[in-house]
């Protein structure tokens, strides 16, 4: 198949056809975490921890476990321990020596929300009543939140074994910096001196949580012979299975994982919080344990993304080149070690033909929780500072903010700063767009402003499985190992039904459990749809080859002179016109008595991952009397590769823009000076409603992906990585002087107003 | 671990028997928007909950002589839904549909508000502005106080032993008569009043102020009325320095915290802010009566 953008002839690919999952989710039939129970089940409940920071003293368990209806309580006893992990650090670092304790503390507690202690009783009330009756001692040690205090020497130290990584003095005192990573090249002094105008400024950005709706939900069932089955909200139940499974010292094939329905993930649900504890507590109790987190529970142990303090420089030329642009930025990573700098170093400035450059993420551990992945792991922050910065050239030099990318836009065969090296991107064509666009020239009204950012991601491939059967009757399952986080059963299904030539009705695309199907990895960096989907092309045209052998045989000829042609078989040479073409359904009937059940199998580790960029124009009113922002308009051009199932591309689009706007405007974690957090639900943490948000007009830019077979590039993360960027310089543009503390709070804006209300007096 | 019991009796007299012997961990079960909270998040452990939403007083809106009572568990919905009541009071009515979500206004009721006593409780401010006043039942008998002096501090009440809200009084309107509360909250809805200003006015023929009364509510450990008000406008027309004079009063009045929800000095601010609007739509409204 072609991925020439010419050949968009396509009966399935890129047309609006109605979800597969649809139906369950509308009428409450579809099975999420917490809806699975099992006969003789226990109820987990976790005791955490009242501390920011503190030393474990002594736990006595012996009231919880003597109170009627408890089955079992645990500890860290319960859960292996293991050693630090060695370098060479892999980009994503899963270290079973921090999972272990981040599943349940060992020495200490590391923030306000560490579990301590669990119990499984038989019913929820009675586990929640055993939690009160365990005696913790604490000796409360002093904590630290920030990521550049608590670099510094003499900060309270989190893991005494954490010794700097990379530092060449040879550390002899631990220290809560576990690295930093460096992209570099040209030569900045000289980069500097070139620039007609240098700013320099800092930026900071809080955590902030995914926000899933679906708290974490899992339930363990263990048998007599040690075989475990876990059913879980994941975004990658095979994942799980090897984190548990590693944890555990179990074998990988004793572990059957089972994806629930999932109520959204945005990276937050690649790792293992309450799995393992089950799995122990089934273990020891021989029963089915479920556990099930509260929303208060989700925000005080389950990982936001990183905070970070960003000290940016960046030099241009009169005509708008930048000649050089360097960053430290200061990653919090929570209680252990792993904040996504690489993926901030990469994305940093790459959207930039930059000669001379340099930038430095650190990687530094603070008393809240351990960061998971969000969205464009360590990207919007970048964005945020680096956009933030350009945006500021841009003004003071007087040049469009459009015309000033692109004088600056990389192009094919340039390289990011880790080195990944762009193909065929679209980047140009995103910009021409926005310059094009009726919401770029139309008017704005009093105190309204208008805010542009440019965000750069590069999504994911690896591994992924299909196994795709044709049924007798003509009907095919497609089943893959990736949970449907947004729309991925659709998209499956499309590309399966646009290969064999079929209606997409006949395709039933099934999300299998990890006993069922080889190795795919998360669903997780808009990875999905590029490599799983690739895997399901490959796993149907097995299916073809076998169909097109099949029609073959009956004909009596060579498979070579068989095509495949709108969901039949066809003889390829003229003279043969009297052979009737043989379709799908009929040969399916023929399958069985022919040599047997056809199936078509893909496991592949995707390459050729595609560059994505997204450009975001935002309009805000602000309120000049109490600083409360109404976004007024919100476009996102951004180009998708090839949309498969437009109505799910531009979702994502419109969730990463909402998702941005909450980022930008209200979202926070707020500790008290014991470093406990004080907004444990939706209603104080402030993800932005549906009416707080304009409608998002998403423009889809088409530039294949050559790599692909239908030219697909990772569509999730790249829109938000913009959109924090874009709304912080609206807010700017509306009010007239530069912001660079997220979130934009009604209180900080306000505060500003009064500053400039003043110096102008 | 207690049992929970509850009970659902049909009279007042039944219910201020259960609450006299349910002792402090019982409860009164309006709407329970709040309480079912509270317990989830183990914030209290009650013993029993007495649902006074079979107390057919507690579920009538009633127009009498002088004034309109609305039973305490009337909800947010069903005063939204009241026309008449709706034109009477038109800021009392907004400040209750303010309250939670779409779904939660119709189980979360105008006495459950109040009695949570959360000094951010979007009703009270507006309450106090009307010079509303609560009727209470208890083992003594049947008192009425006003709104003002039901919330004694976070999540306290003026309430005695046994006793509960059956009803809520709000004046009849003469003529030119307006009232309007405004919040402020960091998104447009679902969320908790960072400032709350109830304003009501009664407008002379030649367009000054007859009476007015204005509440503040989440700038104090309890909505508080600004008594310097009614002295700023009664007389005057909402000129600037009028209004200049009534955001320094509203300034003045606040004693808020620094918290989750909001600062001293925003808090302080916006209080004066709101105070204008709120008076502003109040006059439009008593202009048009």
């Amino acid at each position: 198949m072609s991925n020439d953008q010419s050949t968009t002839n396509y009966r399935w690919v890129g047309k609006r056809t109605p979800r597969p999952d649809g139906v369950d989710k509308v009428t409450g039939r579809a099975r999420y975490g917490d809806d699975m129970s099992v006969p003789g089940m226990l109820h987990c409940k976790i005791l955490r921890s009242p501390h920011a920071h503190a030393r474990i003293v002594s736990i006595d368990l012996s009231k919880a476990k003597a109170l009627k209806g408890v089955k079992a309580v645990l500890t860290c006893a319960e859960i292996p321990d293991h050693p630090l992990s060695e370098p060479p650090y892999a980009p994503i670092i899963n270290d079973m020596h921090d999972i272990s304790r981040n599943v349940m503390a060992r020495e200490k507690v590391l923030y306000d929300g560490h579990a301590v202690a669990a119990v499984a009783a038989t019913s929820e009330r009675i586990a929640r009543a055993a939690l009160k009756l365990i005696d913790v001692e604490y000796e409360v040690l002093p904590h630290v939140l920030d990521p550049l205090e608590a670099a510094q020497p003499g900060a309270p130290i989190l893991n005494e074994d954490q010794f700097t990584f990379g530092d060449e003095t040879e550390p002899k005192v631990p220290s809560n910096l576990f690295r930093s990573i460096t992209g570099k090249r040209g030569d900045l002094e000289a980069g500097f001196a070139e620039a007609d105008l240098i700013i320099e400024r800092e930026f900071i950005s809080e955590p902030v949580h995914q926000g899933y709706i679906e708290p974490l939900a899992c339930i363990a069932t263990t048998s007599e012979d040690g075989c475990v089955e876990l059913w879980t909200t994941t975004q990658g139940h095979f994942v799980i299975r090897a984190l548990c499974a590693k944890l555990l010292n179990m074998e990988l094939a004793k572990i059957r994982v089972t994806a629930s329905e999932i109520g959204g993930g945005f990276g937050g649900k690649n790792t293992i919080y309450g799995e393992p504890v089950a799995i122990r507590l089934s273990q020891m109790t021989g029963r089915p344990v479920r556990m099930v987190m509260t929303r208060t529970e989700v925000f005080r142990a389950s990982g936001p993304t990183v905070g970070s303090r960003s000290k940016i420089k960046m030099g241009a030329k009169k005509d708008g080149t930048i000649t050089a642009a360097e960053v430290d930025t200061w990653y919090q990573a929570g209680a252990f070690k792993g904040a996504p700098v690489g993926r901030a170093v990469e994305t940093y400035f790459s959207s930039y033909k930059i000669a001379n450059v340099r930038a430095t993420c650190y990687d530094v551990c603070v008393n809240r929780p351990k960061v998971a992945a969000y969205r464009a792991p360590g990207a919007p922050m970048a964005a945020f500072a680096a956009e933030g910065a350009i945006n500021e050239l841009a003004d003071r030099l007087g040049i469009d903010p459009i015309d000033f990318r692109l004088k600056n836009a990389v192009g094919e065969g340039d390289e990011s700063l880790m080195g990944s090296k762009y193909g065929q991107i679209g980047l140009v064509e995103v910009l021409e767009k926005v310059k094009s666009h009726p919401h770029y020239a139309a008017p704005l009204g009093p105190n309204q402003g208008r805010g542009f950012a440019l965000g750069y991601w590069m999504h994911g491939g690896g591994l992924s499985s299909v196994s795709a059967h044709l049924l007798d009757d003509g009907t095919v399952t497609v089943a893959t190992g990736n949970p449907d986080i947004g729309g991925s059963r659709s998209s499956m299904r499309v590309m399966a039904a646009e290969e064999l030539g079929i209606d997409i009705e006949l395709i039933k695309p099934i999300v299998a459990d990890t006993g069922s199907m080889g190795y795919s990895h998360l669903t997780a960096g808009s990875r999905t749809t590029f490599a799983t989907g690739w895997a399901v092309v490959n796993a149907v045209r097995e299916i073809i080859d076998k169909l097109r052998a099949l029609a073959a045989k009956k004909w009596g000829i060579s498979v070579d002179d068989v095509i495949w042609e709108s969901g039949q078989a066809v003889p390829k040479k003229a003279g043969q016109d009297r052979i009737k073409p043989l379709s799908l359904k009929e040969l399916a009937g023929m399958a069985t008595k022919m040599g047997g059940a056809i199936a078509g199998h893909s496991e592949i580790n995707a390459g050729g991952v595609g560059a994505a960029f997204s450009a975001q124009l935002v309009d805000v009113e602000v309120d000049p009397e109490t600083g409360f922002v109404t976004p007024t308009r919100y476009t996102v051009v951004q180009d998708v590769g090839r949309a498969i199932s437009p109505d799910y591309v531009e979702g994502q689009m419109q969730g990463g823009a909402v998702q941005g706007i909450g980022w930008a405007l209200n979202e926070a974690y707020i500790y008290d000076a014991e470093g406990r957090l004080q907004n444990t639900g939706f209603l104080d943490y402030r993800m932005p409603v549906a009416s707080d948000v304009p409608m998002i007009d998403t423009v889809l830019v088409e530039v294949p992906n050559p790599n692909h077979p239908y030219g697909v590039r990772g569509v999730g993360e790249p829109c938000l990585v913009p959109a924090p960027a874009a709304v912080a310089n609206a807010v700017e543009n509306a009010i007239g002087r530069t912001m660079s503390w997220l979130p934009l709070s009604p209180p900080k804006i306000l505060q500003a107003i009064e500053e400039l209300k003043l110096a102008a007096e | 671990m207690a049992e929970l019991k509850y009970e659902s009796p049909q009279t007042t007299e039944a219910a201020v028997a259960l609450l006299a012997a349910g002792g402090p961990t019982a409860r009164v079960f309006a709407g329970g928007t709040d309480l079912m909270v509270q317990m989830h998040e183990e914030m209290i452990e009650p013993t029993l909950l007495v649902d006074i939403k079979r107390i057919s007083e507690t579920r009538q809106i009633t127009f009498e002589d002088d004034y309109v009572r609305i039973g305490a568990a009337v909800t947010g919905a069903e005063l939204g839904e009241h026309a008449e009541l709706k034109a009477m009071w038109p800021g009392v009515v907004e400040a209750v549909e303010l309250i939670g979500s779409y779904q939660v206004q119709g189980r979360a009721t105008i006495g459950g508000n109040l009695c949570n006593a959360s000094p951010a409780a979007d009703s009270v401010p507006a309450l106090i502005a009307a010079a509303a006043r609560v009727v209470i039942a208890g083992p003594g008998g049947v008192r009425d106080i006003p709104v003002e002096d039901m919330p004694v501090g976070p999540g306290r009440t003026s309430l005695a032993a046994g006793e509960f809200v059956t009803s809520l009084l709000l004046p009849k309107r003469a003529e030119r008569a307006g009232d309007a509360y405004l919040r402020f909250i960091p998104r447009t809805e679902m969320d908790i009043a960072v400032v709350g200003v109830g304003v009501s006015v009664t407008l002379n023929p030649d367009g000054t102020c007859a009476t007015a009364r204005m509440a503040l509510g989440a700038v104090a450990p309890t909505a508080r009325l600004v008594k310097a008000a009614s002295d700023i406008l009664v007389g005057n027309k909402l000129d600037h320095a009028v209004l200049e004079a009534l955001a320094e009063a509203a300034s003045d009045a606040c004693s808020p915290i620094d918290d989750k929800r909001g600062t001293i000095v925003f808090r302080t601010k916006v209080a004066g802010v709101l105070a204008c609007r709120a008076a502003a739509i109040a006059w439009q409204r008593a202009e048009k009566n």
